[in-house]
Formats: structure tokens, sequence, C-alpha cells
């Protein structure tokens, strides 16, 4: 464990390989919730606590369940049931405490179950800090950040998109192009600027 | 036959999962660098869609409605899992080529999608064709955007170059062109659409 280690997870999570940009996980998201800032910094809040929060259960999963029983090939079936639960879970208590914090973050939950960035992570997880069934040293603390800093990265994706988006509001576009199109002209646009953050791989 | 036949061609045109329906979008555009990628896709997602279909068509009725999503989901899973074996299995190339994206065709939103929106109110046989029209309609649309970036970013059809001198647009290998691709085909058809309507 070092800090060069936890600065590259973190530039390549949220530059190189950006989850929307570059890896195109939670893209559906990305388009439909990202016409204006608000709802987008909520719906990019709430896949942070998730991304990180099912990284920390699905590598718990993983490393004291599905290896010591040699149950690896039911990866996918366990990790997508556990993100389900935990979410619809995540749901109930926040709208059982506060209602107010229900209203802003609740209604994204459950597009967030099958948000294809949240199991991206956790299936990338098991296959970066485990190598032939074991877990690499320090190997839950880095899927741990890597959680975190793949939801920065969507969190980036989303406001710049949302940002972007609302001024358009003012322009006059072709109507064919207008939406999901232009939508995806822009994040192409995007995407290519943020090539530009390949140069700092190290 | 000809009830059977439309619910199949529905997901081709009318209804194609990519084009209309906007769904299932991460895995057709991370895949879809070349054709046999893109192939490989469509036919794993199309085992997935017809398995899943099936057998919900065949469990709606004992399912309870409140549980149901969970219940799918394993469905869903239990499908993409034998797929994703029997890739591994068959073509480790493909596996790797594909990497996460095998176990991602889980959260794709046409699976899902077709479960709520069809296999759950229709019947066994309705809901077969109509997962194997999507299925089609999937993969037809991967084979579309990555023939289009295969050629133009790599001047190459099925890994076999075309030309020999031709200078290949490298940026629609590459992510940015793939949502480039995908853009401009959604706004062409749009157009079609407008011009059809007017």
């Amino acid at each position: 464990m070092s800090a060069a280690q936890f600065l590259s997870i973190f530039i390549s999570a949220v530059f190189i390989y950006n989850v929307i940009l570059s890896r195109f996980l939670g893209l559906c998201s990305f388009i439909a919730i990202s016409k204006e800032t608000k709802p987008a910094l909520a719906m990019s809040l709430s896949v942070v606590f998730v991304t990180t929060m099912s990284s920390i259960i699905t590598w718990l999963i993983y490393r004291f369940l599905l290896i010591p029983f040699g149950l690896t090939y039911l990866r996918t079936i366990s990790f997508i049931l556990v993100i389900a639960t935990f979410v619809q879970f995540v749901e109930m208590v926040t709208r059982k405490v506060s209602p107010a914090m229900y209203r802003f973050f609740g209604i994204y939950l459950p597009l967030i179950t099958v948000n294809c960035a949240v199991m991206g992570v956790a299936v990338l997880n098991s296959d970066m800090f485990f190598v032939q069934g074991k877990p690499v040293a320090g190997s839950f603390v880095y899927a741990t950040f890597q959680g975190i800093c793949v939801g920065l990265g969507y969190t980036l994706a989303m406001l710049l998109m949302s940002g972007i988006r609302e001024r358009l509001e003012l322009c006059s576009i072709p109507k064919a192009v207008k939406d999901f199109p232009l939508a995806f002209i822009i994040a192409s646009i995007m995407s290519l600027s943020f090539l530009g953050f390949n140069g700092f791989k190290f | 036959m000809k009830k059977f036949f439309n619910e199949f061609l529905k997901g081709i045109i009318r209804e194609n999962p990519t084009f209309v329906l906007a769904l299932g979008l991460c895995p057709t555009l991370a895949v879809s660098v070349s054709v046999t990628n893109g192939i490989g896709m469509g036919i794993a997602a199309t085992f997935v869609l017809l398995g899943s279909n099936i057998i919900i068509a065949l469990i709606k009725n004992i399912v309870p409605a409140r549980i149901r999503i969970p219940c799918y989901i394993v469905v869903i899973a239990t499908f993409v899992t034998i797929a994703e074996m029997t890739m591994k299995a068959y073509s480790p190339a493909l596996n790797r080529a594909l990497g996460i994206y095998v176990p991602l065709i889980v959260v794709n939103c046409i699976v899902l999608g077709r479960a709520e929106a069809y296999a759950q109110k229709q019947s066994v046989l309705n809901s077969f064709f109509d997962g194997l029209g999507m299925g089609v309609g999937f993969t037809l649309a991967l084979i579309l955007i990555s023939a289009i970036r295969e050629f133009f970013g790599a001047g190459t059809i099925f890994g076999r170059a075309l030309f020999k001198s031709f200078e290949p647009a490298f940026v629609l290998g590459m992510p940015s062109g793939a949502l480039l691709v995908i853009g401009l085909l959604l706004g062409f058809f749009n157009l079609l659409k407008m011009r059809k309507e007017e």
C-alpha cells in the first residue's frame, strides 16, 4: 500500500477510465437525468454512496463466501442480488428516517439497482484486486477506494454534462438531433477531451 | 403464425431496442470496436433474453408482485452465468475481448425491460418470439454500429484489411467515436421518422 498506488487508482478511475466517458457504464441514467444540475447532483451523490458501499459488501462476499467455498462462478448472481437488496434497504431506511432526504435522493435509488456502474465496479474489483483466488495486499482498502473514485468520476461527468445541457436549452437545435442524439454527440466531444488524460499514465 | 411473426418483426424495426427504445446502450458502445465482438455480444444477449423471457412467462403467476424484480434478476443472472461459462469454455478469446461486459448483461436494461413490459403479461410463445425479435434487433444494431466503427476506424471488416492505402480515422475506434456514431445514427433515424410523418 503506497500513496502512489492510491493516486494511480484515483486518476485512472476518475479521468483515464472514467466510468461514463470511457467505460460506458451508467450511460442510461447519465443521458436521462443530466438535463438539469440539481437532480444530476442528487443522483451522483447517491451513486457515490452506493458504489462505495457495494464495493465493500461485494468484496467481503467474494473474499469470505465465494472463494473459500469454490463458488466464484456464482459471482454475477450473488453480486447483483446483494446490490439490489442493499439499494432497496437504503430506500426503505431513508423513507422512514428522513422524508426530506427521501424526496431529494430516494426517487433515484430504484434506478441505481440496474445501474451498470455499481455492478461494474464490483466486478472490476474482483478482477483487479484478486490474483488467482487470493486477495492482493491491501486489496480491501483499494477496492473501497476504487468504489469511491468511480462514484466521483460519475459525478464529474454528470455535472459537466448537465451544465452544458442547461445552456443548450436556449439554443436553436435541429429537430432531428434534439435531446438524446445531441446528448451523445456532446458526450463524444467530452470523451475526446478526457482522452488527453491518457498522458497521465504511470 | 402471422401473429408470432409480427411479434418477432417488431423488435427488429418498429421497436428496435437500441435505436427506438434506446435501451442497453452500455454494452452496445463498449464492445462495438469490431464486428466479431458485436456479433458475440449480440448472440450472448439474445440467449439471455430468450431464456429469461420464457422462464418469466412461465412463472408469472407464481411470483408475488411485490418481490417480482429480485426474482426476475435471479432468473436473468442464471442465464448470464450460463452464457459466461459457455463463452469462457468455448471461446476464451472472445471472452477476453468482451471482458467485464459479459457479466454486465445482467444489468442490461433490455432484458429486465422486456421482462417487466412484456413477458410478465403474455403467453410463453408470445414471449419467446418477442425475446427472439428483440435479441435479433439488438444484434443487428450492434453489427451496424460495429461495422461503421471498424470500417472507418481501422479500415477492416471481420479483421480483414479492405484497402491497401487507407488512413483510418482512429478516433472512431476509441470511446468518443462510439458516442459520436450512436449520436449521429439516432439523429439520422429521427430524421427518417420525421420525413415519413410529413
